[in-house]
């Protein structure tokens, strides 16, 4: 059973364990701190300046870690695209695979799609497993995991990287269930460590601290990775091959069915857009979205809202941005009248370029805007609008 | 109907706070409750057994404190409430938590559905509903937004997704991860929080669910936290001065200049 040790000649009693602890496991008794109901989380190892906490446990491989090798990256297709992030994928596993000198894949699941399996191996990939039949048109988890689990068994890839999109989100853990291995939701960094394992990194709570994250028992070493965080792969000669691979529908689970599909209204959703333009509390109502919605269409962005807006009916759920929304990572974030909570700063603060407009020159959301405009949003929006249409009729 | 809603007990969010000169974590105490999202589990859970009748169980991993957070939710209306709670548990990652809870379901008899948050406020993996799915061998539908349908043995859900809503056709028993959109959780009832006061929780560890220490918790996890830190402070901004029409311009430019509009 693992342990977390206080070192009593290193610790000077000085209490910042105490306040660390995310859950209050951390008491002071008889002057040292005495650690009860451990979830062995580390942020207090991390905090403690005399490096005088440690968490022993046994690390021992379980299965033979070398003969695992190269990257593969799974290309989630739909509508008719492949979807952005996995050239996001591309780009970092093939950084990852020339490190390890070893080879990048890529598996493509889906119905008369060669032709992307084709546009693939452009951006130097060395193989695409393509699994090219009518069943696989639309994703469901059952038959995707199972297939490409049973992939990764024959291949044994050392790294598989996933897009934390909600598919990725979804087929990932039932794929790293499937063969018992580590997997990291979310990362926003991914390295090779000089031990050659994958170091992944990834923010927790609410994005307050940051993680670093390893597997070193299991093989896969498996990832979900954020949008629009990693370099896309360029275009480049290529050399790689095609593996037309077949299924055996006899032995598939495949239990649930889509029924239908209906199409949001908005043309571009908010995970996806480079530009956002979010609207909160001092929107004031639904019609307050009008000019917000105008801006952003203008800018070819989507429109956001934080949990308040949300909450008062104001705009629906499918645009909230915020820890019980959709984190985002635009390059452009204007918030309007968002005061900026620690739950929607969550969901928003690592976006390249932050704008607030807020009545308020003492809300939160000034200490994290690139630009900060105290005023009211309905004189600025609209005078914005117009300086964007004047440039728009210039060219 | 069976229902088992999964919790988590989480540290409060808004009790989180950034200290903007460090950028680290500031917390003043620890309050606990139950994760955001599971209490919309709850709720579905509560709306399932009301149409359909049954009985609604709510089971939860962790310190013997979070016997809080099942009281809380029997208080919501939940009829019974399970605990797994060992040394021997702590530490888990997703897959070690997944395994746990699994143990623990399976002593719990038939169910129809599993129903749990799409994800907690602290780990914020979404990883467990999933792979709790897996290790009980019956499907699973993420991201509801809401049901459309309970047949005698299925259930039509709508899952949203990036581009818009898939409708779902599932066999039941299955499990379901819930949004926040899918309903708005009732407080507890005072009738019903001195009715919870007088049940007892179950609790469950490592002898009940059987196996070895090192089957469970830290030992279990192929995943290891190695290093915690905090994000980089968010540097100090600038703020445009004018009326709306030069702080519009001043903004404009500014974003030019940086080739973002």
């Amino acid at each position: 059973m693992p342990d977390i040790i206080v070192n009593k000649a290193k610790c000077t009693k000085c209490g910042i364990c105490v306040d660390a602890c995310p859950f209050g496991c951390i008491v002071l008794a008889d002057i040292y701190p005495e650690i009860s109901d451990c979830r062995f989380c580390g942020i207090c190892m991390a905090r403690c300046p005399e490096n005088a906490i440690s968490i022993s446990v046994e690390e021992k491989p379980i299965i033979d870690l070398s003969s695992y090798k190269g990257v593969m990256v799974f290309a989630e297709q739909k509508f008719g695209k492949i979807s952005p992030v996995v050239y996001e994928l591309i780009g970092k596993g093939s950084e990852l695979a020339k490190q390890l000198n070893e080879p990048l894949e890529v598996v493509l699941l889906g119905n008369k799609i060669r032709n992307y399996a084709e546009e693939i191996l452009q951006y130097g990939v060395d193989k695409v497993h393509l699994y090219n039949n009518p069943l696989l048109g639309v994703f469901r988890d059952d038959p995707y995991s199972q297939i490409i689990a049973n992939l990764i068994i024959k291949v044994k890839p050392s790294i598989v990287l996933i897009g934390a999109t909600s598919i990725g989100r979804s087929l990932a853990p039932r794929i790293a269930a499937i063969l018992k291995t580590g997997l990291t939701a979310d990362c926003t960094g991914l390295e090779i460590n000089e031990d050659g394992h994958l170091l992944q990194i990834r923010p927790a709570f609410g994005g307050n601290v940051m993680a670093k994250i390893l597997s070193t028992k299991t093989r896969p070493q498996m990832s979900t990775v954020r949008y629009k965080v990693m370099k896309k792969a360029e275009k480049q000669q290529s050399n790689g091959i095609i593996e037309e691979r077949q299924i055996e529908t006899k032995s598939l689970l495949d239990r649930t069915k889509v029924e239908e599909f209906r199409r949001a209204e908005d043309k571009i959703s908010i995970v996806e857009a480079d530009i956002i333009v979010s609207g909160g509390r001092g929107i004031e109502g639904a019609k307050g979205f009008e000019p917000l919605k105008e801006l952003a269409s203008l800018l070819g962005g989507a429109v956001g809202a934080s949990r308040s807006a949300v909450d008062e009916g104001w705009i629906d759920y499918s645009h909230q941005v915020g820890l019980s929304g959709r984190t985002v990572r635009p390059k452009l974030y204007i918030a309007c009248g968002i005061s900026g909570s620690v739950q929607h700063l969550a969901g928003m603060q690592t976006s390249e370029v932050i704008v607030a407009i807020n009545k308020d020159h003492n809300a939160p959301i000034f200490k994290l805007a690139t630009y900060g405009i105290v005023g009211d949003l309905f004189e600025v929006i609209p005078e914005l609008i117009k300086v964007v249409k004047e440039s728009k009729g210039k060219y | 109907m069976r229902i088992i809603a999964c919790i988590k007990q989480v540290p409060e969010t808004t009790e989180v706070k950034i200290d903007s000169e460090t950028g680290t974590l500031v917390r003043d105490g620890v309050p606990s409750e139950i994760n955001l999202l599971d209490l919309h589990a709850i709720e579905e859970g509560i709306r399932i057994k009301e149409k359909f009748g049954g009985q609604i169980t709510v089971i939860s991993m962790g310190p013997s404190q979070a016997e809080e957070a099942i009281k809380d939710a029997l208080a919501m209306g939940c009829d019974e409430g399970y605990l797994l709670t060992d040394k021997a548990f702590a530490g888990a990652d997703t897959l070690a938590t997944s395994f746990t809870l699994a143990r623990g379901i399976k002593k719990l008899g038939d169910f129809d559905f599993i129903i749990c948050g799409m994800k907690t406020t602290d780990g914020d993996t979404g990883q467990v509903g999933p792979w709790l799915a897996h290790e009980l061998g019956i499907p699973h539908v993420a991201y509801i937004n809401k049901i459309a349908e309970i047949g005698k043995n299925y259930i039509v859900a709508e899952k949203l997704v990036e581009e818009g809503v898939e409708v779902i056709h599932c066999p039941i028993p299955c499990l379901i991860t819930v949004l926040k959109g899918i309903n708005d959780p009732r407080l507890p009832s005072l009738k019903l929080k001195i009715k919870a006061r007088k049940l007892e929780i179950k609790k469950m560890g490592l002898q009940d669910l059987g196996g070895e220490a090192s089957n469970y918790g830290l030992d279990w996890s192929p995943t290891r936290v190695v290093e915690v830190y905090s994000p980089n402070p968010p540097q100090k901004g600038e703020i445009i001065e004018g009326m709306p029409k030069k702080q519009a311009d001043v903004l404009f430019k500014k974003l030019k200049e940086l080739k973002i509009v």
